[in-house]
């Protein structure tokens, strides 16, 4: 009597952790489309996207992700296939550094704007 | 003094951010990717139409000459009007052309082939997509000329074929 209650314990927790376990990819396969372009209907996500294309790419994402494939590789898979422009953060490149340095100069020079007003007071 | 290098700055960076938003302008909204010769892994699984059997596309690419790749389905409208294409492609005998089906329904793809002609070599299936994906296609109808050889894209066609892309298809094959 006393296995079977342990048994039973054991399937029960079995269960609960399987079920967390594919609410985490499920949970990562939101995480990685909402990242990523829908490149065939204008501005939306591949998460957003009910379109064919966003479709067949979620099941791809989760098969990806059942294989063993970290976040990083599956985005570089996709990249390989579309191009930089599926992902929606963009890498540091010479056609992007100006995106990514003018916020940074604009900080800088307004710092230098407002010290130099304080310090003149 | 100091007031004219403000004005003159205000106006440099007034300009600057001119030239900047009217070459974005200039740029075409939609996005193609590059079609420059991209190799793409064709090692992966999928079912052939009308039976049970599956096969890695790797196997169905021969070690001479070109195969064409042509993704299709019974509901895509823009697939009937490329089809005539296909079957001159195939009366030509040059090319092996494999057609992958999009997520389509095997009666729905049997009548479509039935009544329009049957041009490819071997038709593998594509239920959810992911093998399209493998290729990097977007949707259908999309087409691909490979080198078997180096296993490389030479050539990409996104949406049905014409008479300028048949032309451009002939040339490369002859």
């Amino acid at each position: 009597m006393n296995k079977m209650k342990i048994l039973l314990k054991l399937i029960i927790i079995f269960l609960i952790f399987q079920n967390f376990s594919s609410a985490e990819t499920s949970q990562k396969v939101d995480k990685i489309s909402k990242n990523l372009r829908c490149l065939i209907c204008q501005g939306q996500s591949v998460y957003d996207s009910q379109s064919d294309f966003a479709l067949s790419m979620k099941i791809l994402i989760q098969n990806k992700i059942d294989e063993g494939k970290n976040d990083e590789q599956i985005y570089d898979f996709l990249k390989n296939k579309y191009g930089e422009w599926i992902v929606y953060d963009p890498e540091i490149n010479k056609n992007t550094i100006l995106l990514w340095v003018l916020p940074l100069i604009l900080f800088v020079f307004g710092g230098i704007l407002i010290y130099r007003k304080v310090s003149i007071k | 003094m100091s007031k004219n290098i403000k004005l003159i700055s205000i106006v440099l960076f007034a300009l600057f951010s001119f030239f900047i938003l009217l070459k974005g302008l200039d740029k075409s909204n939609t996005y193609s990717p590059s079609i420059d010769k991209s190799k793409i892994d064709f090692n992966f699984k999928s079912k052939y139409l009308f039976s049970e059997k599956e096969v890695f596309l790797n196997e169905l690419l021969k070690n001479e000459g070109m195969t064409l790749i042509n993704i299709w389905a019974s509901w895509c409208l823009p697939c009937k009007d490329e089809h005539a294409y296909l079957l001159k492609l195939k009366s030509l005998n040059k090319l092996n052309i494999i057609g992958i089906n999009y997520k389509d329904n095997e009666n729905n793809a049997k009548k479509f082939l039935s009544e329009l002609g049957n041009p490819y070599t071997n038709i593998i299936t594509d239920p959810n997509g992911i093998n399209s994906i493998e290729l990097g296609a977007f949707g259908v109808p999309e087409t691909y000329l490979i080198e078997n050889k180096s296993k490389l894209i030479i050539k990409k066609f996104i949406g049905p074929l014409d008479d300028n892309s048949f032309t451009q298809l002939t040339k490369i094959i002859q």
